[in-house]
């Protein structure tokens, strides 16, 4: 056994010598490096965290109430938890507002990634993991909707588990293993119940620290995509010379300006949250399930409009297709932009174009998937959905291209 | 201590092959788990009496959780060999699920066709496909006649004449 000197307990020596708490904060914080050269898009990370946090407390206090039962699951939620519990509407409207707004914080730090190349040269494996938070966070978004058991549960469950019959393949089988019935039933919402309170959440935990010990070797981008040498640039942080060290403390130098932009978003959350909170929650979904009755309209949240859009216009097998295209396509971004060049777009040539092009895509695709399916939209909608395939194919070869911006 | 190495790669092996057949195993049985229950899959047979049924006017049944469409055709509407024929009266009968991700069309009888508002597919008065993106015909359950009932759930003769010829679904 090692020897241990006499200390306080619990004091910081005492902690020290037992769990090397003092080499754990100066390893993961007080020495961990991030360049100057960032702006407030450095600070959606951060967000995205707090934001998780405040899903799972919430989410704590809505389990407590909450029955995954067919016939008891609406009351238990539009009853129970928003009129009998106390505050149990704050949580829900927390959990409802924060599960929404998380994928506008979600888009913003993955187009932050792509504007500055923030996914190459040594940085796939941070993008990688950043995009399987994505589908775990969509797993987590679509096994929630389906807990208040309301009209848009039923039916967003049944659209989305027909998904898997892989169209013309006629796959039922699957889709009825999925369910456990013929159609959503009590095994569907207590298996999905199951999923977002307990494996999604898991795997999201897992995962996030995956993203975070992938930041560790190549470090955070900067505004101009330098290649920073950590070492030199740290040592002249600690010999004193904060002034010319192009990087500082990630605690807590970065903290304070991270906490700064989060100060400023949780003002437009909690403003959401508590006078806005309507926009997360959709009208239809205050009928209960009804499994003779379709909504006369049909959509998913906001956030996943997008690639909705893209199943819609095609033909069956076509749409399902294109959907499973879009739903993988992002993971790839590494490996298809050919270019050595890690710069803002706005330095990149076509890849500038590209860029502005994808996203103004993404936007009318979502307006175009909100919308009916008829007429002119449909029209807008097909040309919307070739274009988001057509720029992904010609990603490779325009980037191939490129000018080299520096050796 | 000289290392035996054909013992250990022996016992890593061993180790390695239980393990991998533990592991196999417990997926089976997780597969199994996921299974529709007995008891859903019992879900028995539902008998639906035509004899009140009114020209042109959609009755919407239920039948293992799902909406069946029962729409008795009037004699301006165009006969097909998916319809049922009892007696005189032909009827249309097919699951009121879109073929194409599963959600109910609306009946618009004046112009005796199915409008789907998910993503837009029409089928006319027999189930067919007016308008994609649905891939396929409104599907047929299996039904037997009995009289003027019809028992979903069980396969008659008139419907395993249509499974022959490939109409159902």
């Amino acid at each position: 056994m090692a020897k241990f000197e006499k200390s306080f307990p619990f004091s910081n020596k005492w902690l020290d010598d037992r769990l090397a708490v003092n080499t754990l904060d100066r390893v993961l914080s007080t020495e961990y490096w991030i360049p100057k050269n960032i702006n407030f898009l450095w600070a959606m990370g951060m967000v995205l965290a707090i934001l998780f946090a405040l899903l799972l407390v919430s989410g704590i206090f809505l389990l407590m109430y909450y029955k995954p039962d067919t016939g008891l699951a609406f009351d238990s939620v539009n009853y129970t938890i928003m009129t009998e519990v106390g505050y149990g509407w704050l949580w829900r409207h927390i959990h409802g507002v924060a599960a929404s707004v998380v994928f506008l914080v979600i888009y913003i730090h993955m187009f932050t990634a792509i504007y500055y190349g923030s996914y190459k040269q040594g940085r796939e494996m941070i993008w990688i993991s950043g995009m399987l938070l994505f589908v775990a966070f969509s797993a987590e978004a679509f096994s929630g909707y389906m807990l208040p058991w309301g009209q848009m549960s039923y039916w967003a469950g049944m659209v989305i588990t027909n998904l898997f019959s892989a169209g013309s393949l006629e796959l039922n089988g699957v889709v009825e293993w999925i369910r456990g019935d013929y159609v959503p039933g009590d095994a569907f919402l207590t298996r999905f119940f199951m999923l977002h309170v307990l494996l999604v959440p898991l795997a999201i935990i897992g995962i996030i620290v995956l993203h975070f010990g992938a930041l560790r070797i190549p470090h955070v981008n900067n505004q101009d995509g330098d290649e920073i040498d950590f070492d030199v640039e740290s040592k002249k942080y600690l010999s004193g010379d904060t002034q010319n060290a192009e990087v500082i403390r990630f605690k807590w130098d970065f903290l304070s300006k991270d906490i700064f932009v989060l100060g400023v978003f949780m003002i437009f959350f909690f403003y959401l949250v508590f006078y806005h909170f309507e926009f997360a929650l959709d009208p239809v979904n205050f009928d209960k399930a009804n499994g003779l009755k379709t909504p006369a309209h049909i959509y998913p949240e906001w956030y996943f409009l997008w690639s909705y859009e893209i199943l819609r216009p095609f033909s069956k097998d076509i749409g399902l297709i294109a959907f499973a295209f879009a739903q993988v396509i992002f993971v790839l971004l590494p490996f298809l932009d050919r270019s050595p060049n890690v710069a803002p777009a706005s330095r990149r040539g076509l890849f500038r174009i590209w860029f502005w092009v994808l996203l103004i895509d993404m936007i009318v695709l979502s307006v175009m998937g909100k919308v009916p399916p008829m007429g002119i939209f449909n029209t807008i909608g097909l040309i919307s959905a070739l274009t988001f395939i057509g720029l992904w194919i010609i990603l490779p070869f325009i980037t191939m291209f490129e000018k080299k911006l520096k050796d | 201590m000289a290392v035996n190495k054909e013992k250990r790669n022996f016992l890593g092996m061993a180790l390695g092959g239980f393990t991998a057949v533990g592991g196999i195993a417990s997926l089976g049985a997780m597969k199994r788990s996921w299974d529709p229950l007995p008891s859903v899959k019992a879900a028995g047979f539902t008998t639906v009496d035509l004899a009140g049924a009114q020209e042109n006017v959609l009755n919407v049944e239920k039948w293992r959780g799902k909406p069946i469409f029962v729409l008795k055709k009037s004699k301006d509407m165009k006969a097909n060999d998916r319809d049922i024929v009892i007696g005189e009266d032909r009827f249309h009968v097919s699951i009121g699920l879109c073929t194409h991700l599963g959600c109910i069309p609306a009946y618009v009888a004046d112009v005796h066709e199915f409008h789907c508002a998910c993503h837009g597919g029409q089928f006319d008065a027999s189930g067919e496909v007016l308008k994609s993106p649905p891939p396929s015909p409104l599907v047929i359950p299996p039904f037997k006649v009995d009289g003027t009932k019809l028992v979903l759930g069980e396969e008659g003769e008139a419907y395993k004449k249509m499974k022959a010829d490939g109409l159902v679904a």
